[in-house]
């Protein structure tokens, strides 16, 4: 593999391997590239994953439906929200159930929360791995907030696990609406303050605009989705294609770029942020009454016999939960398309010819979270 | 009229002193002596100060508390992570070359005591005045590139010999920013010494005295100052999310903490080297002819107005490292070598044109 390159002084230089991760310190979590370089030039990126893989499909062969819904907050843990309203979702939708409005809206205002929270996240790591260290605390000094709304209504922080088939596990805590309300309101002072410190900075312009360039047409061959998909123009947005929960009442533009750079990527994401704050305003007043659990699913839920497909939009991009059922409690086979897995695996197509600090920069715009590429 | 503080009867009162039981070559020999422990002594002890201080500026840029637990709001912390680097493990990697990799952390520390030795504290207080000072320095803290390059290669890792090239590629580059406009005072004073430089200040500082072109050239040398000490945005050779730890990616314990006070005593020189060719050294702040306004300024010793002004440019200096992303290695040979240097060297001619016309104050 490794050749020698003859230049024109009759020097030799020789390209050489260097293995990033699976402990360093931006491939967030335990990734591992190769990297084929010549001086700081790369050649060739191959991910090798596989280091955090914990069969949470296989293990859900075994598991009743209600079990596996906690499984997925392990997947993706920024998108716990969502990953376990897909698993919902899909049951719901095989059982040919329908929740009731209160539920539809308290899971799409949490999964507006989570996006944020992950967007957020995101966003100080991204300054991290420019060398900008102080965006990270930034970020979770808004993040917190978040975090403490879901303390107090599902009771964690991190791995909520707060949807059940057929609604959601709590009716939420009285302060959730005034505590949405003013996180909102700070929030909108706090993501200008985004853009003063990272977004309008001269030095992180010149290493973003026009630094790895994904065509729409690519990104729509490697299935890249969410808003690394969406700033290279591809509409992919499950919320907008195919609307669940209350998604199909409130209004919100999908965020599409057509530059495809590390800048639309990251703009794209900005972008979002102020979506899901606009949606979150439209849902928070207008939470209806109802039940918080449909009382016609059972305990131990038996699916029917047949193939079920649920996608979510989470904050990486589709997330979709692919059931065989052959009637009994547990799946048959369970596939999850985790949106980070598609992504990662364009990383090689849009590196080659960059430099090793450029690669850090796509890395962060695709945003990747290793536990769920692995699964 | 009273004059700033002078130490320089103190230090002849040793120095008589000494003269009194010894011969002339014991008396330098023991000077030399007092002088290398004072020196050392105050590096580890504003490295220390140093590292405090940064890290509390970092936990104010960064909405954090900064150290509070080990100490009285934490001022013992530092200490403490020392004696911790002290009782590590040195590890060395099967495949280093281990001459190399033991003597680099040496020549990056040596470098900068080097550097340190004509740095004028206060009047009189500076240990060694020669006529050629500001080359000395420049000269003396370039060395210090030398280490990382070692350091970086006999470390046997990818990682530290990619940091070690970025580092070897941007010191050079940026030396020539430097020194450029470092000589924009040098033509304005016509001396190379320091303590000429600061005498002709005692009417006010260049920076003031000297227009928009000393200006230019003083933000010029901040920018190259920063990039000389491999400090944020110019972290290259460092690089924690591309390169790990860049070329002390390999040193554990106490040979990565040379590297650590080689990098804060660098930071401390280019602060002080700048204090004292654009901000006037230990010179009180004087304006023109106010007579009582000089001499009101005058009451506050000299010593603590260098390092008020020390203090100013570091200020300075870790507010661009908390703030700004990291360049990449293609556009800082570019903002060096398509901006600064020709911003430099036009930037010298029209200071050479002033002083020539005599149009400064």
């Amino acid at each position: 593999m490794i050749e020698e390159v003859e230049t024109k002084d009759a020097i030799k230089t020789q390209e050489y391997f260097v293995n990033m991760g699976p402990q360093h310190p931006s491939t967030h979590g335990v990734l591992r590239l190769m990297l084929e370089l010549d001086g700081e030039i790369i050649k060739k990126v191959t991910p090798h994953i596989g280091y955090i893989h914990r069969s949470i499909e296989k293990m859900s062969e075994k598991d009743s439906y209600r079990q596996i819904v906690h499984l997925t907050d392990r997947m993706d843990y920024l998108s716990n929200h969502m990953n376990n309203e897909a698993v919902c979702l899909l049951v719901e939708n095989a059982l040919e159930v329908e929740v009731s409005d209160r539920v539809k809206v308290i899971r799409t205002i949490m999964s507006e929360l989570t996006r944020l929270s992950s967007h957020q996240l995101w966003w100080g790591v991204m300054g991290m791995d420019l060398g900008a260290l102080t965006t990270f605390l930034y970020a979770f000094r808004d993040r917190e907030m978040i975090n403490d709304i879901f303390e107090e209504t599902c009771g964690a922080r991190l791995t909520v696990n707060y949807n059940v088939p057929g609604g959601v596990m709590f009716d939420i805590h009285p302060n959730f609406q005034q505590r949405v309300k003013d996180f909102i309101k700070s929030f909108k002072t706090k993501l200008p303050e985004y853009d003063d410190l990272l977004s309008n900075n001269v030095i992180f312009r010149q290493r973003t605009e026009g630094v790895g360039i994904l065509s729409k047409e690519d990104a729509i061959s490697y299935g890249v989705t969410g808003p690394t998909g969406r700033a290279s123009g591809f509409s992919n947005d499950t919320r907008k294609h195919k609307p669940y929960s209350a998604y199909d009442r409130v209004e919100f533009k999908e965020i599409l770029m057509d530059k495809g750079d590390t800048f639309s990527r990251y703009k794209a994401r900005i972008l979002e942020m102020w979506e899901s704050v606009s949606i979150i305003e439209q849902l928070i007043d207008n939470i209806p009454e109802g039940d918080i659990q449909e009382p016609s699913v059972k305990q131990v839920i038996k699916l029917p016999k047949g193939e079920f497909y649920q996608s979510v939009e989470t904050a990486r991009g589709e997330l979709g939960v692919y059931v065989v059922s052959d009637g009994q409690k547990s799946p048959y086979r369970l596939k999850f398309r985790s949106p980070g897995f598609s992504n990662l695996f364009v990383l090689d197509h849009m590196v080659r010819g960059y430099k090793i600090a450029d690669l850090v920069a796509m890395m962060s715009t695709i945003d990747l979270v290793i536990p769920d590429i692995d699964r | 009229m009273k004059e700033p503080l002078d130490l320089t009867p103190l230090t002849q009162s040793i120095h008589d002193y000494l003269l009194s039981y010894l011969s002339p070559f014991w008396t330098t020999t023991v000077e030399w002596v007092i002088i290398g422990v004072l020196l050392i002594a105050f590096v580890a002890l504003s490295v220390m100060g140093l590292v405090y201080i940064e890290r509390k500026v970092a936990a104010f840029f960064q909405l954090r508390l900064g150290p509070n637990r080990v100490g009285k709001w934490g001022l013992l912390q530092t200490l403490a992570d020392f004696l911790k680097l002290l009782m590590k493990e040195h590890i060395t990697s099967k495949n280093a070359d281990k001459f190399l990799f033991n003597l680099a952390p040496f020549i990056i520390v040596i470098a900068s005591f080097l550097a340190i030795g004509a740095i004028p504290f206060a009047l009189g207080l500076q240990a060694m005045d020669i006529n050629i000072g500001l080359f000395y320095i420049t000269a003396a803290s370039s060395i210090g590139v030398l280490g990382i390059l070692i350091g970086g290669w006999a470390g046997n890792n990818k990682y530290s010999l990619i940091g070690a090239l970025r580092s070897g590629a941007q010191v050079v580059s940026y030396e020539i920013s430097a020194v450029l406009s470092l000589l924009t005072i040098v033509v304005l004073s016509g001396s190379l010494q320091l303590s000429t430089i600061i005498e002709s200040q005692s009417d006010g500082w260049w920076i003031f005295k000297g227009h928009l072109p000393v200006f230019i050239a003083f933000i010029m040398f901040l920018i190259a100052g920063t990039a000389e000490t491999n400090r944020g945005p110019f972290d290259l050779a460092e690089a924690e999310s591309e390169l790990t730890a860049g070329f002390h990616t390999e040193y554990s314990g106490i040979k990565f903490a040379m590297f650590f006070l080689a990098e804060y005593v660098n930071l401390f020189i280019i602060a002080a080297v700048g204090a004292t060719v654009f901000l006037g050294g230990w010179m009180p702040f004087h304006i023109g002819n106010w007579a009582a306004f000089n001499e009101v300024m005058n009451y506050i010793p000299p010593v603590i107005w260098f390092f008020f002004k020390v203090g100013f440019v570091i200020g300075l200096i870790m507010w661009f490292k908390w703030t700004f992303p990291r360049l990449r290695i293609d556009q800082l040979l570019v903002l060096e070598w398509k901006y600064l240097l020709p911003i430099n060297l036009v930037n010298l001619i029209v200071v050479a044109f002033i002083a020539m016309m005599g149009w400064y104050f």
